[in-house]
């Protein structure tokens, strides 16, 4: 359990004081995967560093499993940081040491005994997956590989919180999810708790329970990332929610649509969590005279459940229409007429 | 061949200085190391937003660093004369050359390593933290190791300087190759005892660029 109470870290730059992070109260539970979303300077770098001691809060505190992590310091913080690892955008491995050194470095810091190291290490390259790459200098690595590495590193001594600061960000969309199955495994295997901070949804939808999004150091918006993803409330998250979504929502796209099925009517249907797996269209032309045709589609999978939209042309008199669309409204579907305008 | 090409050369005599200097730039240069190496981190960790940033213990580090370095060798070596005869109980031979060496050359090898150690990327000493090293931790397995290609050109370059210092040091009286140039060479006008000499210094910095270019290139595995 990781509890932040009225947060807020303020830097002097100097000539100004900047609030970086701002009256944030957070609450995440054993075993989540949590999601804080921004754009850069929206504070969430500054946010994950309160939550291992790398930084202190002007005000505030921050608990993990009934420590407050803002109240200790010295050998005792360095102590409860060995239970609440990180992993970085640019992986921060050490280039002197092997795949293997690496991975053994937070080991020597818990002082743990050579054999002991040596077998911890093994188990630990093999949950990665880097086997035969134990003696491999980051040099020799992939990007996708280097974040395997800093992931081991960061699991060496069984902690309870795994931070991720932009963890897949610099790696390519393949690789991210190769990266972020990896941490879902773990999630599941380990029974960690993650706290993820990012600025693509694409990685919010793909592994995180709950989300929230920042915005100029307060928390905007906090829910179920399915929630978030159907009524996105502020303006910030519709915009990432547009990131994965292409929801056709632009005045460009439905214009463009309109020219290419100028007859009938364009509906947009959202789908949310269990709707995408019934079998709604079959039942609508089975029971509708209506001609239905598909125009546009796309279901994204959350962790949480599925979220999709399709775009249909509806073809047929103005009460055949009406009345399929109060059908796809019965079933508990988001149905709305497209106009341009 | 060679006894006709440098007639007045003595063999003996010019061995016994090659060894002072190699002696003299052995010591001083291990001595230089670990005091500039001390320096160095000192300077880096009391930086602002570092691990022990700490304005007052930065400027005079950094102060005795830049005074030490700006003084000319020479002059130096006559400034320290006082302390050298304290010190050692004398001002001549190889020994006594060594204060002024170590003294001239540290602050030179502590801007070196002050370079090095921030050319160590940033996010590395930050993961070292977040896994809850100590700052002890900190310098002998990140910063230590991860700037030590930079730690040995450094040291080499240095090592280099300190043969030329060790020449210097010759003229008042160090011994070594230096004080043979110097005085039997330059003042005796035997040009062939001062070319020699010359010879020997060529070849004693070109092994020593040679193993340090050496040790560089195994130590970086970047």
């Amino acid at each position: 359990m990781i509890e932040l109470k009225k947060v807020t870290k303020k830097f002097d730059t100097g000539k100004a004081v900047l609030t970086a992070v701002d009256q944030v109260d957070l609450s995440i539970s054993d075993g989540e995967i949590f999601g804080i979303i921004g754009y850069s300077g929206a504070g969430k770098s500054t946010l994950i560093r309160l939550l291992n001691g790398l930084e202190k809060p002007s005000s505030g505190t921050v608990e993990i499993n009934g420590q407050t992590i803002t109240a200790i310091k010295g050998g005792e913080l360095r102590k409860a940081r060995q239970k609440v690892s990180m992993i970085f955008q640019h992986f921060n491995l050490l280039w002197s040491r092997t795949v293997k050194e690496n991975i053994e470095f937070p080991l020597e810091i818990a002082g743990a005994a050579k054999a002991q190291r040596g077998k911890r290490v093994q188990e630990l390259i093999e949950l990665v997956g880097l086997t035969g790459r134990e003696n491999a200098y980051p040099s020799e690595l992939s990007g996708g590989q280097k974040q395997r590495v800093g992931i081991a590193r960061a699991l060496a001594n069984d902690p309870e919180v795994l931070l991720c600061d932009e963890a897949t960000s610099a790696l390519d969309p393949e690789t991210t999810d190769a990266i972020l199955d990896l941490l879902v495994d773990i999630n599941k295997r380990l029974g960690l708790t993650i706290v993820l901070i990012t600025h693509e949804m694409h990685v919010i939808r793909k592994i995180c329970h709950r989300v929230a999004v920042m915005e100029g150091g307060r928390v905007v918006e906090l829910g179920d990332v399915l929630n978030v993803f159907q009524s996105p409330k502020e303006e910030i998250t519709k915009r990432f929610v547009a990131q994965v979504t292409d929801s056709g929502d632009s005045q460009e796209t439905i214009k463009n649509l309109r020219e290419l099925y100028p007859t009938g009517e364009l509906v947009k249907l959202v789908f949310v969590g269990d709707q995408t797996e019934q079998p709604i269209l079959t039942k609508l032309i089975r029971s509708h005279s209506v001609e239905v045709n598909i125009v546009q589609g796309n279901i994204s999978h959350t962790q949480r459940g599925a979220y999709g939209t399709l775009i249909l042309q509806l073809k047929g008199s103005i009460t055949e229409i009406e009345e399929a669309l109060a059908f796809l409204r019965s079933e508990d579907v988001q149905a709305e007429v497209m106009h341009n305008d | 061949m060679i006894d006709s090409l440098f007639p007045n050369v003595d063999w003996d005599s010019m061995w016994e200085a090659t060894l002072e200097t190699l002696y003299m730039t052995a010591l001083s240069t291990v001595f230089t190391f670990v005091i500039g190496l001390a320096l160095g981190i000192l300077l880096f960790l009391t930086a602002p937003k570092q691990l022990w940033a700490n304005k007052i213990v930065n400027w005079l580090t950094g102060a005795f660093v830049n005074i030490f370095r700006s003084i000319p060798f020479i002059i130096l070596i006559i400034l320290l004369i006082p302390f050298t005869l304290f010190l050692m109980g004398s001002i001549r031979g190889p020994n006594a050359a060594l204060p002024a060496l170590i003294i001239g050359s540290a602050p030179f090898y502590a801007r070196m390593v002050l370079i090095a150690l921030k050319e160590i990327d940033k996010g590395v000493i930050e993961a070292a933290r977040s896994m809850g090293a100590t700052t002890g931790t900190i310098i002998w397995k990140v910063l230590l190791p991860e700037s030590k290609p930079a730690l040995i050109s450094g040291i080499t370059v240095t090592a280099i300087a300190l043969v030329g210092y060790t020449a210097m040091a010759g003229i008042i009286g160090a011994g070594g190759l230096g004080t043979l140039a110097f005085l039997d060479g330059f003042q005796r006008s035997r040009e062939d005892v001062t070319l020699m000499a010359t010879i020997l210094i060529l070849i004693i910095v070109f092994v020593i660029q040679f193993i340090g270019d050496l040790v560089t290139t195994k130590a970086d595995k970047r």
